[in-house]
């Protein structure tokens, strides 16, 4: 039975999740607006769960002074404090102006979300760099496409053009090329092509999971064998 | 007499009409009043649940020959025509149609319209009722979604009832998935962990499930050969089922003692958070492969960039399709959108599994030809497929 | 040995030149020409086109990593909004955004109140505040939006807010403006917004997220739409602002340019190694 009710409880919910898309009467609907409320409800309290794994993980590395302890230290002391601050001192004023709870938010939660954020731009140009080879012909179409896209995104990639092309004597019509137009139809029409075609593969492959999990075929994030 | 019940409704009314419509005063000796509109229509919305009511009116001539007298329309609706009227929509000049969407289903309702104006308000005189909003069975507008809908589900069904039957489908070899045993093989070699990152989304989305999915069948490689495998989760529900998981893994593979518990972790929603976190798990425990199956978002070139400075092999799995480019510059082994669905049948021989993935490879050739032909058909000015096709 | 060099070069070199690229321009700006683009012009139009004094449902979902994208494209969305005399409605699923979203609209305000028009919180606009459950929270607004957020950010009746008076469900609005970092974001309302209740939509969203929002853009469930900060940037330009974003795009050209470049010098590094053994 361990394996059969959860087993059970997919494939109705599922079912009626699936039936609400396409039946709009009340005996659809309703179920399923009253079970993706209970789906709010029951990850809400997931976060007991994940909350006392944090605190039993690092607790246990401080305790037994594991290689780089007084890190954990500190992610132990920030999440008491966190939770301190909100659940007992700010409350109902939770990151109101003024309160304890937004200083963390503006001096600590900021900084360092927008910091880890802006590493991706150090992080691009070092795979640019070392990773974005050319050795095959397809190779060779994505690394143009990816330099004309770029350099179309921005004002410097038709300034630079601009200054190539835009002297006396060149035709108009090449006087007239812009790097934002080419960006631009590579954006409306190749990228979109393939866009669509991934996105009709992976809906392909989301519709084939779902239904071996609903159906029950799919049973390994149940854990415990077949 | 009139003129005082029509002040009176006015101002009683005047206090639900938008500022537009409520700054006009009740009576202006300039301007007169404007003209009643007329022929109030009513019709239950199709395909909804019974919470819609659409209503349609003749413009009040003065708004038909726009001179000013017309400023909008208000709509008062009530249970009876006898009252009590309570207003539930406003709509500017020239504006003939509305949708009244807070009626409960299967309740009678009768419906007025107002012409209002500087020179005051002008009710149409009749009402039109009882209008009753019903709930529809079937969204016929979702005819062609159900259709491939049963068409997937019977090709899926059939395949996985053909290979069950011992005729087991063809299926190419995808090189990320034979490399995750590689990959494995080689941590164990080396004396060092496998990481395996199931994503940063929660359980409601699929790829997470599927990257749970492909977690058991790397757990039990670990658990044969003996690597530690860390897998860090950013999610309570799918940190409580990769634990499973993987303790599962374990005790199949006969090592119940082998498996620690702190192998898997709960992190940290917060997507940079996450990040910092599994970063500096390469950095310090220098896990020798990495495998990044599921969802991921804008951290997926700073997990490859740093796993590929400490040297370990890299494998990633996902169908969020703006990050695919990150994986392939930065992995070595990059499963690509439905791949990562289709890796969990390749890695349990499942007869059945493989079978679906036959099912819906066939569908996908279903759709290539429906688009070319609904291509044709619009180019030759043929509407039909497209408007069959388009959902509400 | 220069190319030698090269390939072996140790990539806080290149950290470090892309950290001088981007300060250099912030501190010294190049006034570079920014030309706004076909989804940016939809953009500002389909705000541009709605009747004045009408409510708009604004969904501002992001939190403080995609500040430099998306907040100067709020902060111009408000400001077109307003000078048209909307309301706005702003709700916001993202669980760390609250603050950030609150703390824009209120600097927005305080513009528009030191040129003394007066902007009230809970009449000309409202912040929702956060709501848990994604999807389910999009769902749960298109039968009722006071239902679904009973209080707002400051903690006020919403029954008794007078800019929700005349609200009830997403019919109430004329369009819905998203402000996006990634999930929930535009997909999302698309999926169970646009396509179920069929609300006209533009979306404003990071760079990277841009390429995925194109088919919808494409198809015409989206009106408009803002890539990143270069469309932020654009869309300052079509409403004759000098923002955040426009001073941005001068280091941004920069870094694109860097970026360009260090692809072309990777793959001398590949070629010559290739040569040199042929």
């Amino acid at each position: 039975m361990r394996r059969e009710i959860p087993l059970l409880l997919t494939a109705v919910i599922g079912g009626i999740m699936i039936a609400s898309f396409f039946v709009p009467h009340e005996w659809a609907s309703v179920p399923a607006d009253y079970l993706q409320q209970c789906a709010v409800i029951v990850v809400a309290f997931g976060y007991v769960l994940g909350g006392a794994n944090v605190f039993r993980v690092n607790l246990d590395a401080i305790f037994k002074r594991h290689r780089d302890w007084p890190y954990k230290l500190v992610l132990v002391a920030g999440l008491l404090v966190t939770l301190i601050l909100g659940l007992f001192v700010d409350r109902a004023r939770f990151q109101d102006p003024g309160t304890p709870s937004l200083w963390i938010y503006d001096h600590l939660y900021v900084p360092m979300n927008a910091t880890m954020f802006a590493l991706l731009a150090f992080f691009i140009a070092s795979a640019a760099f070392r990773a974005f080879r050319i050795r095959s012909a397809e190779a060779a179409l994505l690394a143009v496409a990816a330099l004309i896209v770029m350099l179309g995104r921005v004002p410097a990639g038709d300034a630079m053009l601009r200054a190539i092309v835009d002297h006396a004597g060149v035709p108009h019509a090449i006087r007239a090329w812009r790097i934002s137009d080419l960006q631009q139809w590579i954006m409306d029409v190749p990228q979109n092509a393939a866009k669509r075609a991934i996105l009709i593969g992976a809906a392909m492959g989301v519709m084939a999971t779902g239904l071996r999990v609903i159906l029950g075929i799919e049973r390994a994030y149940l854990g415990g064998g077949d | 007499m009139g003129a005082c019940v029509v002040a009176v409704l006015a101002a009683a009314v005047l206090s639900g009409v938008p500022p537009a419509l409520a700054a006009a005063p009740a009576v202006a000796d300039s301007v007169p009043a404007p003209q009643p509109a007329s022929g109030l229509l009513f019709s239950d919305v199709p395909n909804d649940a019974g919470r819609a009511i659409d209503l349609h009116w003749a413009l009040s001539p003065d708004d038909s020959v726009r001179n000013g007298r017309v400023v909008g329309y208000r709509l008062e609706r009530a249970p009876s025509p006898a009252g009590p009227w309570a207003p539930v929509d406003s709509v500017g000049a020239g504006t003939s149609t509305t949708t009244d969407g807070s009626v409960e289903r299967n309740t009678p309702y009768f419906y007025r319209v107002s012409a209002c104006g500087p020179g005051g308000v002008t009710p149409s005189g009749a009402c039109a009722g009882p209008a009753i909003a019903r709930s529809s069975w079937f969204n016929t507008t979702r005819a062609s979604v159900l259709a491939f809908t049963v068409l997937f589900f019977l090709l899926v069904l059939y395949y996985m009832f053909l290979a069950q039957t011992g005729r087991k489908p063809f299926v190419r070899r995808l090189a990320g998935i034979d490399a995750i045993e590689e990959a494995i093989g080689r941590a164990t070699e080396m004396g060092r962990p496998v990481l395996y990152v199931p994503g940063i989304q929660d359980i409601d989305d699929i790829q997470t499930v599927a990257g749970l999915v492909i977690l058991e069948s790397v757990a039990r490689m670990t658990a044969r050969y003996g690597t530690p495998i860390r897998v860090p989760v950013a999610y309570p529900i799918p940190f409580t089922i990769a634990q499973e998981v993987v303790r599962s893994a374990y005790l199949q593979g006969g090592v119940p003692d082998a498996y620690d518990p702190n192998s898997v972790s709960f992190v940290s929603p917060e997507q940079f958070a996450y990040v910092a976190a599994v970063t500096g798990i390469m950095l310090r425990d220098r896990p020798a492969a990495h495998v990044f199956m599921g969802s991921f978002y804008g951290e997926s070139l700073m997990l490859a960039e740093t796993g590929f400075e400490t040297g370990a092999i890299q494998i990633a799995g996902t169908a969020n399709v703006p990050q695919l480019p990150f994986f392939v510059v930065a992995c070595d082994y990059t499963l690509i959108g439905e791949e990562l669905f289709a890796a969990s049948a390749y890695l349990s021989g499942d007869a059945r599994l493989i079978g679906g993935l036959k099912g819906a490879d066939v569908l996908k050739v279903a759709i290539v030809a429906v688009v070319i032909v609904g291509c044709v058909l619009e180019t030759l000015g043929h509407h039909g497929l497209t408007v069959w096709m388009q959902t509400q | 040995m220069a190319l030698e060099r090269l390939e072996r070069l140790d990539r806080r070199w290149l950290f470090l030149v892309l950290g001088l690229l981007v300060l250099g321009p912030l501190l010294w700006p190049l006034n570079l020409p920014i030309e706004p683009s076909r989804p940016s012009r939809q953009f500002n139009d389909a705000i541009a086109s709605l009747p004045e004094g009408c409510t708009v449902l604004m969904s501002c979902d992001y939190d403080p990593a995609s500040r430099p994208e998306l907040v100067p494209m709020t902060k111009t969305a408000l400001r077109q909004l307003w000078r048209k005399h909307c309301k706005v409605v702003v709700t916001v699923l993202w669980n760390g955004g609250p603050a950030i979203v609150d703390q824009t609209i209120e600097e927005t305000a305080d513009e528009f109140r030191a040129r003394g028009e007066k902007l009230v919180d809970g009449v000309d606009y409202v912040n929702l505040g956060y709501k848990a459950g994604n999807e389910a929270v999009m769902v749960l607004m298109g039968q009722g939006i006071k239902s679904t957020f009973p209080l707002d950010q400051h903690r006020h009746d919403t029954s008794t807010l007078p800019i929700l008076r005349n609200v009830t469900n997403y019919s109430s609005f004329p369009l819905l403006v998203n402000i996006s970092a990634g999930y929930p974001g535009t997909k999302e309302w698309v999926q169970q917004v646009n396509s179920r209740f069929h609300l006209p939509m533009i979306s404003g969203c990071t760079a990277v997220s841009v390429p995925e929002y194109y088919p919808y853009l494409q198809a015409g469930q989206l009106r408009g739409l803002l890539a990143g900060m270069a469309g932020a940037a654009e869309y300052e330009q079509l409403q004759g602002e000098r923002g955040l974003a426009t001073h941005g795009m001068d280091a941004q050209s920069l870094a694109h340019l860097f970026v360009a470049l260090c692809i072309l010098l990777g793959n001398v590094v590949l070629w010559s190694r290739r040569g040199g053994r042929a």
